[in-house]
């Protein structure tokens, strides 16, 4: 991108003349990234994919007037145009069980992924900007859950769980996977904490929270954002991985309890691919498209990564 | 030295402790009886039911104060005794976990380092090589975000069921005893293959992307600037980049080993192999809670033990770990 390219940006900026500099040069850092957000194809085609599949959850279920697990056709049948994605074996609908999942697929994703991230900054924001007791006590807590192994706490959770919902798994999910946050977000919260510009709003007699939420968490949005991205995907996984152990919920349809239904009922040797391969596609496809389009944001937001 | 051990050993301690209270606490305090629960799934005879009412509630130790069952649950344990399987009655759980562990290690151990040190020698070599760099990103981001037993189960169809190069269950075949003979070793590889495989592909995605995305924020770099100004050979200036994204990458493999171990126990129950996740899966299906509880202790104790092991490896490859810990210290 040539310079007067983004003095255009700028121009065409018609607040820019009469707003104060601090404002300008945000405005103009926020014209910037969509000007090369909408330029990013990595950005565009992972965007792409998670958007269709979300409609695709929202839409489907409405359109398909059964539940996932009713009885409603002959078993063992393969795709055709009255079973887009073919029945299991005791006569179930693939396709309303795959929209079905997929809602769930991004409730655990939102739900977990926004309970980590938000554990993760409080923790990372208070351990890294107060220091002293407060920073040892709660990195001895970050490191102790960062080394338990997500999936064995919650096998042994739900085993005891009678009744297993989709949300109660997603804040499970989120309660145990925020350390590598926490971390990250301390350390940089540590560097932020040095500068100048916090020092002056220290010195202006501004509180500790008001300064972490107006001069340290603005520096790294794009980074809280990304961060935010994996640790959807991340539950994403987790969450099929327990739901395939057998501990899904016991209410509801999930992309993994498909997969463990149709490994449970031999769908493996009796050839019925229409079973195994949608739900495991769409994980792949959604999660993949999360990570890609992360790449992308961090090729709008890092200048060093731009390929020009 | 001594205190970044010492550090180390200490989280190590905490996190054993919690995790075996959780191991205490979570039957003991979730809604419901977990005595009447496994009675009620046992459906036994009135007589039989009150004599297993009462080994249960002396197995849990339910009859004497709180603070005392807890002690007793650290005693039991110290003396490796896990309580007894429901679904394997009569077997001490520790022996039937025993049995399990060999055979999650050997996908576990050879799946994790191969496919660390492929996947980095492979993203370090596709860095900033537009052609391989194109094609290859998407394909490792695609298998990262692959879940395990999504893998293992395509391989097992396409692979096991429908081609028939692979066994596409247990650990050997029925019709062949264990012994040390070449035959029943090929047979035991042949049903090793797959799922070792599946773990790999997934973990070589995963480390070649990383990898891939240290080498280039390296090559932007003060020092690697410098170096290229001076004329270095650009061979001689990915080789230092490689040497320092290397750590990095060994931090994130102690990151991962909760999940690797998360993927070996599906990929396990996709091809009924007989490590652990297998017998979790049984142990749930039988709601044998014992056996799922011993589960989780060997698995946090497999991690702390790996955790340690790469810690150990982190100081004899970063010489300024042992220079700053002799400061510090």
């Amino acid at each position: 991108m040539s310079v007067s390219d983004s003095e255009e940006l700028v121009a065409a900026t018609p607040a820019a003349a009469a707003a104060t500099p601090a404002t300008v040069a945000r405005a103009r850092g926020r014209r910037e990234a969509l000007y090369f957000a909408r330029r990013n194809r990595k950005l565009l085609v992972g965007l792409g994919v998670v958007l269709a599949f979300l409609a695709l959850a929202v839409v489907g279920p409405m359109v398909n007037s059964h539940g996932p697990n009713e009885y409603v056709g002959p078993p063992a049948q393969r795709p055709s145009a009255d079973w887009w994605f073919g029945t299991t074996m005791f006569g179930q609908d693939v396709f309303a069980q795959f929209v079905h999942g997929l809602r769930s697929t991004f409730l655990v994703g939102l739900l977990g992924g926004a309970l980590a991230a938000l554990i993760g900054m409080v923790v990372g924001f208070t351990a890294g900007y107060r220091g002293g007791v407060a920073d040892e006590g709660l990195n001895m807590l970050t490191n102790v859950v960062l080394v338990i192994p997500t999936l064995a706490v919650l096998l042994i959770i739900a085993t005891y769980l009678k009744v297993r919902g989709v949300v109660p798994e997603a804040i499970f999910i989120g309660l145990f996977s925020w350390p590598w946050v926490a971390r990250a977000i301390r350390a940089q919260t540590f560097s932020l904490a040095s500068r100048d510009f916090v020092d002056l709003a220290r010195l202006s007699g501004a509180g500790g929270a008001k300064i972490v939420f107006t001069e340290i968490a603005p520096n790294m949005s794009s980074y809280l954002f990304m961060t935010f991205i994996l640790l959807f995907g991340g539950s994403v996984l987790t969450a099929a991985t327990l739901d395939f152990i057998g501990l899904g919920p016991t209410d509801g349809m999930s992309l993994g309890l498909m997969m463990n239904n149709a490994v449970l009922w031999s769908a493996l040797p009796l050839g019925m691919w229409w079973w195994f391969v949608p739900p495991g596609l769409g994980i792949t496809m959604i999660v993949g498209a999360l990570y890609i389009m992360n790449v992308g944001l961090d090729e709008v937001f890092n200048p060093k990564l731009r390929e020009l | 030295m001594r205190r970044y051990f010492g550090r180390k050993l200490l989280i190590y301690a905490v996190t054993f402790f919690v995790a075996v209270t959780v191991d205490w606490v979570i039957p003991r305090f979730m809604p419901g009886d977990p005595v009447q629960t496994m009675l009620a799934r046992a459906s036994l005879r009135p007589e039989a039911s009150q004599a297993m009412q009462a080994y249960y509630t002396s197995v849990f130790g339910l009859d004497v104060p709180i603070w005392q069952q807890y002690l007793n649950f650290w005693g039991a344990l110290l003396r490796g005794d896990l309580g007894v399987s429901i679904w394997l009655f009569p077997q001490p759980v520790t022996s039937v976990l025993l049995r399990a562990v060999p055979y999650t290690i050997a996908l576990l151990v050879p799946a994790i380092l191969l496919s660390w040190w492929a996947g980095n020698k492979f993203g370090a070599y596709a860095a900033r090589r537009r052609w391989l760099d194109n094609t290859v990103l998407p394909v490792g981001y695609v298998l990262t975000a692959t879940p395990y037993m999504w893998l293992g189960i395509l391989l097992a169809w396409a692979l096991g069921s429908v081609a028939g190069l692979f066994p596409i269950a247990g650990g050997y075949s029925f019709d062949v005893e264990p012994s040390w003979s070449w035959a029943f070793l090929g047979n035991l590889a042949r049903h090793w293959f797959l799922p070792f495989a599946s773990l790999f592909l997934v973990g070589f995605g995963g480390w070649a992307i990383g990898m891939r995305n240290m080498i280039i924020y390296e090559l932007e770099a003060d020092y690697a600037h410098y170096l290229a100004a001076l004329g270095a050979p650009r061979r001689l200036l990915r080789r230092y980049a490689f040497r320092n994204a290397l750590l990095p990458q060994l931090t994130g493999l102690a990151l991962q080993l909760g999940v690797l171990v998360a993927g070996a126990l599906v990929t396990e129950i996709v091809f009924s192999y007989p490590g652990l996740g297998y017998l979790i899966l049984q142990a749930i299906n039988n709601q044998d809670f014992f056996l799922i509880q011993g589960a989780f202790l060997f698995i946090i104790v497999g991690v702390l033990l790996a955790n340690f092991l790469v810690d150990v490896v982190y100081v004899l490859v970063d010489p300024r770990t042992r220079v700053g810990m002799r400061g510090g210290a």
